[in-house]
């Protein structure tokens, strides 16, 4: 099953590459993985997607929980939780189907944050299967280029990661 | 406020953690450290000959005393010299301060000469690292160092000391922290008291229990408190390779070793056990076989310091996480509070089971008569000599797992050896570390002409030093452990496990000014093992010549259960 590991962690220089060592080193996958400090300067919060079955998840967490730098870590997954990603595309966008992309584009609730004559670059936000549908939709034919950011997620209601 | 250099804080730090003996090799980067040590007298530096055995040393007294060893090489070469030793020691949870020196913070990046990013070659078998970004950090990083290394689950910690932080015109304040608390690290103090109770429930119901003491425990320097339980309860005990001495072994309650080359009878009543109490065994692979075989009928309570070794291998019944001395204080208190015992009929016909196991093999080997000398042989009059109260200093191989299996140990911290690395060439760097520490003790260091040879230079080291270790090598001419599983597994093809042109061990050791005996006879053993042990402030070399094709046994068949296991070259359960 796919878990979101949103794990706080000390801003230190080389803390990340531990967490992504620990991935390899113990064979458990990374899906997406995305860092960024938090309000507090000191502290980064990363979240990072990856799949297993409970007992891979359990040694997942237990081994993050580990890691000296590691703060406070929760699996998103096991409540109710927001999920976001963002997505940067480009798109072929010539003739008929100029118009054909625009809808899609606007049906998804994306903008178009860049034109030129041949393509439009298109902001999308959503999970992870927003984004897919959405490159399904459009055909892959017609996608030049795309950059995700990877997931990031968020618990529902009262329930806060900080320390 | 005292002004030191970065280079004064690394020794000032040393001091004031009150290390006594520090193991090193100096070279370029850390030049400033060795001149600032060299003004100073608190802290020796033992001058080994190749740096993984400084960190065999450090590590060694750590595993006798129970504190952290310290370590100080060069960047480059000297930094990648001892990942071995740090690695050996990760893998038993061995705490340890490793000092590397780094290229100059200008530098790095650059491909600076004796360059290495040990941050990053380190990462995957330190507890933690740490570089140093500015001098006045240096203090407080040697203090977390050792705060991380001895605390929790212990293990190495290694801090990467750029050239330009230790100048010695570069004066800063210096303080040693009394302590460092961190607000990400803080492993448990006490385990959980609902856990324990249910715990405590499971023991008194239990009807074939096992109780499995590991290196946690002699970590955990808990093994007083576990042998209490043991008693209390009337429960046999095994302990693995890393937990040996942990329970007396010459007590009647006690199994012998589990896993790959365990005893019979640990083996089957593991496998027969309706509960086995885990205190600091992580339940490694040398120990359980095919784990969906494993012991299939026992509930498991699993004590252990570090979260991750519970249901990492073996999913456990009873997580317990906490330090096992505390947690065995709290089962022994609720047990006197409960007033109950186990059933006494039920754990009497499980004994009378154990003592049928205990017939069917105990140990049992066929000596030659007249013949050459058997290694299981040597290691029994090496028990006897020394009265069983050596430390015994292992090197890797079938020499070690004969020593495991017939030198009987009665304390914990006695038995020293690379369980989870097995890296050859530990023994003698380790037997050193415990000698220089502990001078009145017998220390011997039990050990191959294979696992010698590489790191045989500390010859040198000895002699300069005066380190008087006694040096028992079962010299089969072999890579006997390679051999035994070529023998077994790939029809006797002994592909590179034949010793070719052996050193005279003889001349080799009177080179560096050390005894040397040779041993062929068993009429020649206990009297050379006598002399040997007789000669108080030398440093004896015994090569004994012992059977080439003797295997280790019993031996757990591959990918089956505890229970399957050969029992000699012929017969298999
Ligand atoms: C550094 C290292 N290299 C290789 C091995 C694999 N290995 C395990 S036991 C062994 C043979 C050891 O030979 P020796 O020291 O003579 O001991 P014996 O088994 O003959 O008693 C080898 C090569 C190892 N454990 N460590
Ligand atoms: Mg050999």
């Amino acid at each position: 099953m796919r878990h979101i590991i949103a794990v706080l962690l000390e801003n230190e220089a080389g803390a990340l590459s531990r967490v992504v060592g620990l991935f390899s080193q113990r064979n458990f996958n990374i899906e997406t993985l995305n860092v960024a400090p938090t309000e507090d300067p000191t502290l980064s919060r990363l979240t990072v997607t990856t799949s297993g079955s409970d007992r891979v998840i359990e040694q997942i967490t237990k081994q993050l929980n580990k890691l000296i730098e590691v703060v406070k870590l929760v699996d998103l997954t096991e409540g109710e939780h927001i999920e976001r990603e963002m997505m940067l595309i480009k798109l072929k966008a010539t003739g008929q189907h100029r118009d054909e992309v625009k809808r899609t584009v606007d049906i998804f609730r994306g903008q178009i944050v860049d034109v030129s004559s041949s393509i439009y670059t298109v902001q999308l936000t959503g999970d992870q299967g927003k984004l897919d549908a959405f490159i399904a939709a459009i055909g892959e034919t017609y996608v030049l280029e795309t950059v995700r950011t990877g997931v990031s997620g968020i618990a529902r209601g009262d329930k806060v990661l900080s320390i | 406020m005292e002004m030191l250099s970065g280079a004064e804080m690394v020794i000032r730090s040393l001091q004031d953690q009150k290390i006594e003996y520090i193991y090193g090799y100096p070279g370029g980067s850390v030049l400033h450290i060795y001149d600032a040590l060299a003004q100073q007298e608190q802290v020796k530096h033992i001058l080994v000959r190749h740096e993984q055995a400084a960190t065999h040393m450090a590590d060694a007294y750590a595993r006798a005393s129970g504190k952290p060893g310290v370590v100080l090489v060069t960047s480059g070469p000297g930094a990648t010299n001892a990942v071995t030793g740090i690695a050996t020691a990760f893998m038993d949870s061995i705490p340890m301060v490793v000092i590397c020196g780094q290229v100059p913070s200008t530098l790095i990046g650059e491909d600076a000469f004796q360059e290495t990013d040990m941050m990053g070659v380190s990462r995957p078998v330190v507890k933690h690292n740490f570089a140093v970004k500015h001098p006045s950090e240096i203090p407080g990083l040697i203090k977390k160092a050792f705060y991380i290394a001895s605390s929790g689950r212990p293990g190495p910690v290694v801090i990467d000391i750029p050239k330009d932080m230790t100048t010695p015109t570069d004066k800063f304040e210096y303080s040693y922290p009394e302590a460092v608390p961190m607000r990400s690290y803080n492993p448990a103090t006490r385990g959980h008291s609902g856990q324990i109770k249910k715990a405590v429930e499971l023991l008194l119901e239990a009807r074939r229990p096992v109780i499995l003491v590991g290196g946690g425990a002699v970590g955990g320097k808990a093994t007083a408190e576990a042998t209490e339980l043991a008693k209390t309860l009337n429960f046999p005990v095994s302990n693995t390779l890393m937990g040996l001495g942990g329970y007396p072994s010459t007590d009647r309650q006690w199994l012998g070793m589990p896993g790959m080359h365990g005893s019979y009878e640990a083996n089957m009543a593991l496998h027969g056990s309706d509960l086995i109490l885990s205190i600091g065994a992580r339940f490694d692979d040398r120990v359980t076989n095919a784990t969906e075989k494993f012991c299939p009928t026992a509930k498991i309570i699993h004590i252990d310091i570090d979260p991750s070794s519970i249901s990492k291998t073996i999913a456990a019944d009873v997580p317990i996480v906490g330090p096992a001395k505390s947690v065995l204080v709290e089962m022994l208190a609720l047990l006197a509070k409960s007033g109950k015992q186990p059933d006494a009929e039920a754990l009497s016909s499980w004994w009378s089971q154990i003592d049928q196991w205990r017939e069917r093999h105990g140990g049992h080997y066929e000596r030659n008569e007249g013949g050459m000398l058997k290694p299981q042989q040597v290691i029994e009059a090496l028990y006897q000599v020394t009265k069983g109260d050596a430390y015994v200093c292992s090197d890797v191989g079938q020499h070690q797992m004969f020593a495991a299996q017939y030198y009987k140990f009665d304390k914990p911290n006695r038995w020293i050896n690379s369980g989870g690395l097995g890296t050859m060439g530990f023994g003698f760097p380790a037997a050193m570390g415990v000698k220089l520490h502990y001078p009145e003790a017998e220390v011997v260091c039990v050990t191959g002409e294979g696992s010698f040879q590489m790191n045989l230079q500390e010859f040198s080291t000895c002699s300069q030093y005066g380190i008087p270790v006694k040096i028992v090598c079962l010299n089969n001419h072999s890579l006997g452990m390679v051999r035994q599983w070529q023998d077994m597994n790939y029809e006797s093809r002994h592909s590179q496990s034949y010793m070719q042109s052996l050193p005279d061990f003889h001349k080799l050791t009177d080179a560096y000014g050390h005894k040397a005996i040779t041993v062929k006879t068993e009429a020649e053993l206990i009297p050379a093992l006598e002399e040997a042990f007789a000669l108080k402030d030398e440093l004896v070399f015994l090569d004994i010549h012992v059977d080439p094709t003797e295997h280790v046994y019993p031996m757990l068949v591959p990918k089956a259960s505890m229970r399957d296991m050969w029992l000699n070259k012929t017969e298999r359960t």
